[in-house]
């Protein structure tokens, strides 16, 4: 197994891992960390794309990577939105749940 | 190789003219916010029409190469006929958005800056720049980031009331649309890794169907599918959009949810004609049916006037997945006419549901409330807006003469003749689910027996007019001739059922 073959399953991974944990987890701040996970599996698959491009004499393609830099600003300003949402959402409410019918208080997720 | 066309300047000013406003905006503060917007909402207008007008005349896309360098190295801007249809419809909505907000969202001289205004008209502009660089990107990564630039100023329009519903509902939207973000980002980086070029029209000669463009397209489609909202992904749409304010919900109900959509024709007619595949396509179309169906009843089991807008707005997106099977594999001319239809479909949903949230959005605004139960008599009290209502709603069933009938005739027909008749079947259903929403309403507010209710606020004559031109926009869309449409043919391959 090479270096780019181990790369690309570790980024298949995170990309599982972050889908799992967006759809199971009810509570926001985890869906918003899980979606960091899954975009650092995106992040990392297209450095792995960016090292196949080493066959044409290049250190690295620079296209994904410049790509890479763009994703991350915008997956860095979408947390902070979603970061920014939950405070005000617990701030009305005094929780932080997505749940709209008010039935149970106490049902909140561990984290 | 493509190169810039005469007037490909336009696409670049469409773009960047309601940035431009934001930053001026920022730089003078809220204080000037009323006049800055006099000044952009029209230069953008015109710019729109513009290049309307100039694929219109010609004939012809208009390109742009940015910075002169030519794709795969660069990035090109692309204005087709389908490109030109959306980007005046958005202009023709966002203006009349604008002027109905007008008032709700001005900025008075003499108070204190106020937050409301300022946040208001930025978002507006930064909405109406995203679109157009959704409608014009040539180069699937530019146009991740036009869609991100959507949700990032499409979210804070839901939550603009600032009370706990809405934030709920923003939080929700923004999750639903970060991951389909992410998962449209994913196909992006496979299709770069398998073909070594994410723009469009070098992408469309390469793709083939094997595994890494299947799983790409599979993954992109998905994404889009959940910013567009079709079934079941649409759980965050409702609340989102009917909690925003009524200028809000106009533009995300008719022209947000739109841009993915657009996408996603896009990517399955332009990126990747090679993989048309039928069993996709009637895939796609299976749960656009769903879609009618569910949000139909859904909607009529609805007791808010703007959730049952709402709910109407996830019934007729599922029309637009029609495209896919009726399009797709299909002889001319049915394949024709039913690209024209679900295009028209697309136009006359934007105008009918703008017009139609407006209404909702008066109603609820002199009323006090918008429980449809209590809505008896309001007929009476704003009759403008009623008729606002029933027209955008004649559309939305499918009633002629309107655009939402010429559209489903042309869907109709093309799936009848292609033999795919179970999708007319669907129509149908739709059409009378929706008359049902319809007069449960009308019925209400014109109902003989209810006393004139006691009126909140009275509202402006002149946002009734705008809502009623809206309406008009939508019924006029019916006298299109019933036949594949020139425009919006402009710029594709000359049979769409063909593989390049």
């Amino acid at each position: 197994m090479n270096v780019v073959m181990l790369f690309g399953i570790c980024a298949a991974v995170l990309v599982g891992l972050g889908l799992f944990g967006l759809i199971v987890r009810p509570h926001p701040l985890r869906k918003i960390l899980a979606l960091n996970v899954l975009s650092s599996g995106v992040f990392l698959l297209f450095g792995v794309i960016a090292r196949r491009g080493t066959a044409a004499g290049l250190g690295g393609d620079p296209v994904p990577q410049a790509m890479v830099i763009t994703g991350i600003v915008v997956a860095f300003s979408s947390t902070a939105m979603a970061v920014a949402l939950v405070l005000r959402l617990f701030k009305e409410s005094g929780a932080v749940t997505l749940d709209v019918a008010e039935a149970e208080p106490a049902k909140r997720d561990g984290g | 190789m493509a190169s810039t066309t005469p007037g490909g300047l336009l696409l670049v000013m469409a773009i960047i003219i309601p940035v431009v406003g934001i930053l001026i905006q920022f730089m003078l503060g809220g204080r000037f916010v009323n006049r800055i917007v006099f000044v952009v909402l029209p230069a953008s207008f015109a710019v729109s029409v513009s290049i309307f007008a100039m694929i219109w005349s010609s004939g012809e896309p208009l390109v742009y190469v940015v910075g002169g360098w030519d794709p795969p190295l660069g990035i090109a801007l692309r204005a087709d006929g389908i490109s030109a249809a959306m980007i005046l419809t958005t202009a023709i909505v966002i203006c009349a958005t604008g002027i109905f907000a007008r008032q709700e969202f001005s900025q008075p001289d003499d108070a204190p800056e106020a937050r409301a205004p300022f946040v208001f008209w930025a978002l507006l502009l930064a909405i109406w720049s995203a679109l157009n660089a959704i409608f014009l990107g040539a180069d699937l990564f530019n146009l991740y980031v036009a869609l991100e630039l959507l949700t990032f100023a499409a979210v804070p329009l839901v939550c603009l009331k600032g009370s706990e519903a809405t934030f709920k509902a923003a939080l929700r939207y923004l999750l639903f649309a970060l991951l389909g973000s992410m998962l449209y980002l994913l196909g992006t980086a496979m299709l770069y890794g398998g073909y070594g070029t994410l723009d469009i029209a070098l992408l469309s000669k390469q793709v083939r169907p094997e595994p890494v463009a299947w799983v790409a397209a599979c993954l992109m489609t998905m994404g889009l599918l959940a910013k567009t909202a079709l079934f079941p992904l649409h759980l965050w749409l409702p609340p989102a959009h009917a909690g925003a304010p009524a200028a809000g919900s106009a533009v995300l109900s008719a022209l947000v949810v739109k841009g993915s959509f657009f996408l996603i024709a896009r990517l399955w007619f332009d990126a990747m004609p090679g993989l048309r595949d039928p069993a996709a396509a009637q895939l796609l179309a299976i749960m656009g049916s769903a879609a009618i169906l569910f949000g139909s009843v859904l909607a009529l089991r609805q007791q808010r006037l703007k959730l049952l807008v709402a709910y109407s707005t996830v019934a007729q997106i599922g029309y637009l997945f029609f495209l896919f099977p009726l399009v797709i594999g299909a002889a001319e001319p049915w394949s024709g006419l039913a690209w024209t239809g679900g295009w028209l479909q697309l136009l006359s949903h934007a105008f009918a549901k703008a017009a139609m949230f407006m209404a909702a959005g008066l109603i609820a605004e002199a009323l006090g409330h918008d429980r449809i139960a209590d809505l008896g008599g309001v007929g009476r009290v704003l009759p403008l807006t009623l008729v606002t209502f029933g027209l955008a709603g004649l559309s939305l069933m499918g009633v002629p003469p309107s655009g939402g009938f010429t559209a489903k005739w042309m869907l109709l027909l093309a799936s009848i003749m292609e033999g795919q008749w179970w999708w007319s079947l669907v129509m149908l259903a739709g059409g009378l689910l929706a008359g049902g929403y319809v007069f449960m309403v009308l019925g209400k507010a014109f109902s003989a027996a209810a006393e004139k209710p006691a009126i909140a606020m009275p509202v402006a004559r002149s946002r009734e007019v705008i809502a009623l031109a809206l309406a008009l926009c939508a019924i006029s869309l019916g006298f299109v001739p019933l036949q594949p449409s020139e425009l919006l043919q402009i710029g594709r391959p000359e049979i769409p059922g063909v593989v390049r």
